[in-house]
Parts: C-alpha cells; sequence; structure tokens
C-alpha cells in the first residue's frame, strides 16, 4: 500500500479544465460529480413539490391547490425523489465515485459506458420535466391502469418515457458495478476482503439488472396501450388491469432495496470507522446484502393485498415478505454489536449512521405491520404507509446518502467540510425528520387516507405538526448545500485520511489522483484491520 | 503491473492490467446485458403465459391464422443468420480480415430478409382487419364476445414480434457499424471483441425468435385440423 504521504499536485480535479473536459469525461470520479450536481437538481423540485403538498395540508380545506393539482403535485413528487434522486443516488454518486477505488481499480470497467449513463438519467429527467412543465401528471407515481391508460388526460407518456429512459441509466451502472467487481479487483483483494459498501452496491446492481428491465416492458406496454390501444390491460377485452399491478411492482418493490442496500453498505463503513472496529460477522453483513436482494424479488404481491389478489398468493406474499427483515435485522444486530466495546466517536458521518439505524428500524418494524394481511387492510393507502415508506427511504436512504456524503466529501474535494456546522444540521435533519413522519403513523391508524388534499378537522393538528416538521427538514437540507458550497473554497485542506480508516480509497491522496493510485495497490489485509492498525500506531508511540 | 498506462490501444485501454482481462470483461458484460435482455422480454412471455391460460381456444384459432409456412421460413432464415455470424466470429479468431467482412455482409443480408419478411406478414394483417384497437377488428371462427380475447392474441403478436423486430434492427446497425470498422482493417486475431460481443447479441435476438415461433404460430398444431 503506498502512503498519503506521497502528495501528488496534479490530481482529477486540475488535471484538465473547461466545459468539455467535463462533459465528455471518462473518469468515474467527474461522472460521480456530474451525478451529484445532477440529482441534487432533482431533489430540490422534487422537495418543492412536497413543500407545495405540506402547506396545502396546513388546513383541513383545499385552499391552496385543486384537487387536480394536488393529485399532479404528489405524482411528481414520487416520480422526482424516486427515480431521478433515490435510485441514482449512493450507486451514481458514491458508488461511482469509490467503488473502483475501494477494490483498488483505475475505473470502471465500462468508462464511456459510464458516461452514457449520466447522460440518460439527464435525458430521461428532462423529459420528465418538461411533462411537469407542459401540464404534469396525475396518475400517482405507480400509474395504475386503466387510469393511467385510458382517462389521465396528463403527460403520462412523457412522464412514462422519461422513467424508461432513466432505467437504462440505473441498468448500465449496475452492469459496470457487476463486471468491474467481478475482474478488476486489485492484488490481493479477495471477494472477502471487499468492505461492505462493495458487497451492498453488488447486491444493488443484481437488482438493478435484474428488475429494472421488467420495468421497462411494463413501460412499453403501458405506452402500447395509450398510444396505439392494444388493450393487454384493458378488462374490456379481457385484459387485466391487476397484471399491470404485478408486473410493476416485480421491478418497484425490489427497487426499495435498490435505494436502501447502498445505505447500509455507508453505514457499514461508517460504524467500522468511526468505532475503529471491524463490523462484526464481516460475512454475514455481506451476505445478509445478498440475501436481502435476492428475497426482495419474490414479495412484490404484498401491494396487492386488496387488488383482488387471491387469499392464498396473499398469505404467501405475506410470509415471504416477514423473511426480508431476517437479513435486515442481522445488520441492524451487527452494527450495534460492532459499537460494543468500540471507542466511537461522534464525528457527522457517525452520527448519520446512528440516525440511520434508528429510523430504519422503526421503519423496517412498521413493515412487518404492513405485511401481516390483517393489519394491512387496515391502514391500506393511510398515511400510515407513507410514514413506514418515508422512514426506509428518507430516514434510511437519504440519510446513510448524507452521512456518506460527508464521510467521503474530504476525499472528494480535498476539503474539510465545517464539523460544528454539519452536526447542528444533522440534528436539524433528525429531529425535522422525525416531526414531519412520526405524525402521519398516528394519523394513517386513525384513518386518514392517502393522496387527498382534503380532510376532516380532527387531523388538523397532527398535519400541522407534520408540516411544521417539514418546514424544519428544509431548513436541515439547506445548511448542508451551503457549508458544502462554501468549504469548496474555504475549507480546511483535507489530508489523505482525515477519519484514520482502513479503505483503500483513503491510503491515495485527497483529491485522488487521475487514475486513483500511484501504483496498483497490493492488498494483503481484510476491510476493517482496526486491530492490527491500531496495534502498529501502538507500537510506533 | 503497469501503473499508468500512457497509451491506449484498442486492446488494452487504460483501465485494465492485461488484454485478457479486458476481453473477459466485454464478454461478462455483454452476458449480462443479455441477461437483462431476457427480464425484459420476460415480462412480455408472462402476459403471454397468463392470456393464454385463460383463454386457450381462442389463442388457438388466433393462432391458426398466421401462416406457419411463412413464419417456418423466416426461422430458417435467422438460423442462417446465426451461422454465418458464428463464421465471422471464427474469421475474427483466425485473424482473417475479408472473411470478417464477407460473413458479416452476409449475416447482414439474412436479417434484413427476415425483416422484409416480417412487414410483409405485418402488412397482410392489416389488410386481414387482425389489428387489436380498431373497430373493424374481426376474426373469423370467433363469438362476438370473444373477439375482444382474440384482440388480445394480436397485442401480444404485434408487441411481441415488433420489439423482437426492433432488437434485430439495433443489430442491422451494430452489423453496419462492424463491416464498416472491418473493412478498415480495425480487427485482427489478436483483437476481434466488438464482433464475438455482437455475435452474443445476435445469437440472443435469434433465440427469442425460436420461442416466438411456436408460441405464437403453432399452438394449435397438435389439433387435428
Amino acid at each position: 500500500m503506498i502512503t498519503a504521504a506521497a502528495q501528488e499536485r496534479e490530481h482529477y480535479l486540475n488535471a484538465s479544465y473547461g466545459l468539455k473536459s467535463w462533459l465528455l469525461t471518462k473518469d468515474h470520479k467527474r461522472i460521480g460529480l456530474l451525478y451529484l450536481a445532477t440529482i441534487t437538481l432533482f431533489f430540490f423540485i422534487g422537495g418543492a413539490f412536497a413543500t407545495l403538498i405540506r402547506v396545502e395540508l396546513l388546513t383541513p380545506q383545499g385552499d391552496l391547490v385543486s384537487s387536480e393539482t394536488y393529485n399532479k403535485l404528489f405524482t411528481m413528487h414520487g416520480v422526482m425523489m424516486i427515480f431521478f434522486f433515490l435510485i441514482p443516488s449512493i450507486p451514481a454518486v458514491l458508488g461511482n465515485f469509490f467503488l473502483p477505488m475501494m477494490i483498488g481499480a483505475r475505473d470502471l470497467a465500462f468508462p464511456k459506458l459510464n458516461l452514457l449513463s449520466w447522460y440518460l438519467l439527464v435525458v430521461g429527467g428532462l423529459f420528465s420535466l418538461y411533462a411537469m412543465l407542459a401540464g404534469g401528471v396525475d396518475t400517482g407515481w405507480t400509474f395504475y391502469t386503466p387510469y393511467s391508460t385510458t382517462y389521465s388526460n396528463g403527460y403520462v407518456i412523457a412522464t412514462a418515457l422519461g422513467i424508461f429512459i432513466a432505467g437504462f441509466s440505473s441498468i448500465l451502472t449496475g452492469l459496470n458495478f457487476i463486471v468491474t467487481i467481478h475482474r478488476m479487483r486489485a492484488p490481493g483483494m479477495t471477494w472477502f476482503r471487499m468492505p461492505l459498501f462493495v458487497w451492498a452496491h453488488y447486491a444493488t446492481s443484481l437488482i438493478q439488472v435484474l428488475g429494472t428491465p421488467v420495468l421497462a416492458v411494463t413501460i412499453v406496454l403501458l405506452f402500447l396501450e395509450r398510444v396505439f390501444h392494444l388493450g393487454i390491460f384493458d378488462p374490456a377485452r379481457g385484459g387485466d388491469p391487476v397484471l399491470f399491478q404485478h408486473l410493476f411492482w416485480f421491478y418497484s418493490h425490489p427497487a426499495v432495496y435498490i435505494m436502501v442496500l447502498p445505505s447500509m453498505g455507508v453505514v457499514s463503513e461508517i460504524i467500522s470507522t468511526f468505532s475503529r472496529k471491524a463490523i462484526f460477522g464481516y460475512r454475514i453483513v455481506a451476505f445478509s446484502s445478498v440475501a436481502i436482494a435476492v428475497l426482495g424479488f419474490l414479495v412484490w404481491g404484498h401491494h396487492l393485498f386488496v387488488s383482488g389478489q387471491s387469499l392464498y398468493a396473499g398469505m404467501v406474499f405475506s410470509f415471504l415478505s416477514y423473511f426480508v427483515a431476517i437479513p435486515s435485522a442481522i445488520k441492524v444486530f451487527n452494527w450495534t454489536a460492532t459499537l460494543y466495546k468500540g471507542s466511537i466517536s461522534f464525528q457527522t458521518p457517525m452520527l448519520y449512521a446512528l440516525g440511520f439505524i434508528g429510523l430504519f428500524t422503526i421503519g423496517g418494524l412498521t413493515g412487518l405491520f404492513v405485511a401481516a394481511l390483517g393489519i394491512d387492510i387496515h391502514v391500506t393507502d393511510t398515511y400510515f404507509v407513507v410514514a413506514h415508506f418515508h422512514y426506509i427511504m428518507v430516514g434510511g436512504a437519504l440519510m446513510g446518502y448524507l452521512g456518506g456524503m460527508h464521510f467521503w466529501w474530504p476525499k472528494m474535494t480535498g476539503r474539510m467540510y465545517p464539523e460544528g456546522w454539519a452536526k447542528l444540521s444533522a440534528l436539524v435533519i433528525f429531529l425535522g425528520f422525525n416531526l414531519t413522519f412520526f405524525p402521519q403513523f398516528i394519523l394513517g391508524y386513525l384513518g386518514m387516507p392517502r393522496r387527498y388534499h382534503v380532510y376532516p378537522p380532527e387531523f388538523q393538528v397532527l398535519n400541522v405538526l407534520s408540516t411544521a416538521g417539514a418546514s424544519v427538514l428544509a431548513v436541515g437540507y439547506m445548511i448542508p448545500m451551503i457549508y458544502f458550497i462554501w468549504s469548496l473554497r474555504y475549507g480546511k485542506e483535507a489530508p489523505a485520511n482525515p477519519w484514520g480508516a482502513t479503505g483503500l480509497e483513503w491510503q491515495t491522496s485527497s483529491p485522488p489522483p487521475v487514475h486513483n493510485f500511484e501504483e496498483t495497490p497490493v492488498v494483503t489485509h481484510g476491510a476493517y484491520d482496526y486491530a492490527s492498525l491500531m496495534a502498529e500506531e501502538a507500537e510506533v508511540g | 503491473m503497469a501503473d499508468h498506462a500512457p497509451t491506449e490501444t484498442l486492446a488494452l485501454r487504460v483501465q485494465f492490467d492485461t488484454e485478457a482481462q479486458q476481453k473477459d470483461a466485454a464478454t461478462l458484460g455483454m452476458w449480462l446485458f443479455l441477461i437483462t435482455e431476457i427480464m425484459f422480454f420476460g415480462g412480455m412471455f408472462a402476459v403471454y403465459t397468463v392470456y393464454r391460460s385463460w383463454y386457450p381456444d381462442v389463442f388457438a384459432i388466433a393462432s391458426s391464422s398466421l401462416n406457419e409456412i411463412i413464419g417456418a421460413l423466416n426461422t430458417g432464415v435467422l438460423l442462417l443468420s446465426s451461422f454465418t455470424m458464428v463464421l465471422a466470429v471464427r474469421a475474427g479468431q483466425l485473424g482473417q480480415q475479408k472473411a470478417i467482412v464477407m460473413f458479416l455482409i452476409l449475416t447482414l443480408l439474412f436479417g434484413g430478409v427476415f425483416l422484409g419478411v416480417k412487414a410483409y406478414e405485418w402488412n397482410q394483417k392489416f389488410e386481414e382487419h387482425h389489428i387489436p384497437g380498431q373497430a373493424a377488428f374481426h376474426l373469423d371462427g370467433v363469438l362476438p364476445g370473444d373477439q375482444g380475447h382474440a384482440q388480445l392474441f394480436f397485442s401480444i403478436y404485434f408487441a411481441m414480434t415488433g420489439l423482437h423486430a426492433l432488437h434485430m434492427v439495433i443489430g442491422v446497425g451494430i452489423l453496419l457499424i462492424l463491416i464498416v470498422q472491418a473493412r478498415k482493417g480495425r480487427f485482427s486475431a489478436s483483437y476481434y471483441t466488438p464482433v464475438d460481443v455482437a455475435g452474443l447479441y445476435w445469437h440472443f435476438v435469434d433465440i427469442i425468435w425460436i420461442f416466438l415461433f411456436p408460441l405464437l404460430y403453432l399452438i394449435d398444431r397438435h389439433l387435428v385440423k
């Protein structure tokens, strides 16, 4: 392994300048930053829709927007956040940047394909943005037939086409990662020496490669039905709208794991680094990622409990859904066991990681509620479900993303973020998040349905609390946005390894050279060998 | 182990250490892509399976309205194109540049014939009013109440053969690019990876048709007419 002492003046950011050097780059690190800028834009657009939703729900009456507009708001919030922010988030930004570095490679296996993936996401996003500006789409992000094929007057085709195109971005990224992990590992980097971040991305990529094409063909059928009236989901001709739901959820349930598995990978890196211990039960944590990916393909029917699916199928899907809790719980218990007797320090990434564990646990446990047939009948399409999946997607996936952004910011930019502000914003986000979404569990349990802009007056207090929380959350998201940009110019210069972490990405300079390492690293230890690192430090004194 | 590869070659890009590693990566990448294609077509096959099991009789009648002789001949043409594709890959292995070009052109021709015949068949469907979603749709031998189910068969027929043909068109585009490159002498015994992985893609599209042909054309062949 090379030491941090060999600081080189030239690195990937200053090796070349100009717009062309970015738009035609094949460097996975630059492409990661292109993704970062793109999805940050999409995140704030999706956030703007969320803001309008929460403002409307301040009062029981529909006084801000009409019900048609409200339908469009929650649809476009979902489309933006899921397809254009959460799914690309960690893999496309942090995975792109760090996966090759973590296994000691100079780049991904297919750099041009990687650049193409970014362009596909941009083009897909532009399609969907066009649809939103032209008049919006009101089907819900799930595009259920026959409403989406026959009745909706919104821009279904443009939005769906945008998602279709972005889907290829996701497929090609997953394909690139799998080939890279199989073929590009540095000498000595065996499968069980790989960081858990890489394992999590391997599992995620499997879902992207196996699931996304099914969404693609579903969108093609939707398109053919809406434009050429093929009738495959048309009950008037003996077609089955529920078949659409099966195909849609065959992708879209595993898609939840595309969002949360990379986050779990980030949390493993952070927990280990800031408790200075190897991850407890490394192998089983690695396998649990793959287990979640595999089981994730067998549970889509739990979205169809009230769609007229047979009771027998419902019972099987309910049973299988409970199985997902096993590998998920393994991760939570093993992270906790890693903390035990570790020398823990509470820097910002660690705050996010601990926040993830708590919020993901709540999201996961309420997932068991909605996976139970009886309870699900009661809470289907209520705010209970909304709260549940926001605890997974925001409390889980987004917290992991922010934790990872703080953890690797010094490596990506060569600058430290301001620790005090960062800790404050982590706290604000945690509090704001819980204030936003915890009341929604109660609202849903009491029976408030999702996707309505008017509600009975007795639900107002909890809705006001939720909107207040959303304001806090919005402030919490703005703070990192500001200090990250600030730090690019005014932040302290980052050393090669500010956290004293063991990963290969920390053994090269910050920011890294164009080809990541001065010479190809040779790996002799497992991913989290803090024991021998600390022994060495003790010897040196 | 090379640190920085200052100049790239086609056979050894900067991110790879050895030519074998690069070739392996390209082949694995194509196999993975074909798996995504299986999932893509798999969604359509699932739709087919559901509706055929729901409406077996109507599907059998609708199937017999397709011309199985033309379909069988076209299957033969496509198999021939796969054979010439294999010969192109073999020529690549042996570094025979002229043979690569010749066999790629033959593959292109057979692919073109397949698409032409397919276009003729689709046109027949229009003339017979077997187009789903049209008011004039009518299939002889099917009760008025079951005409919708018959439409589903043709919806699936057009969607599946259409997507298959789209893949063929993409394949033809790839072949054209390869022919231009091969004529420039870009491929040799040590570097013919693009021909190799394009071959994998071509065979895959061929195999999809091998499934489509019996499922769409031959449903009722076991019945005595």
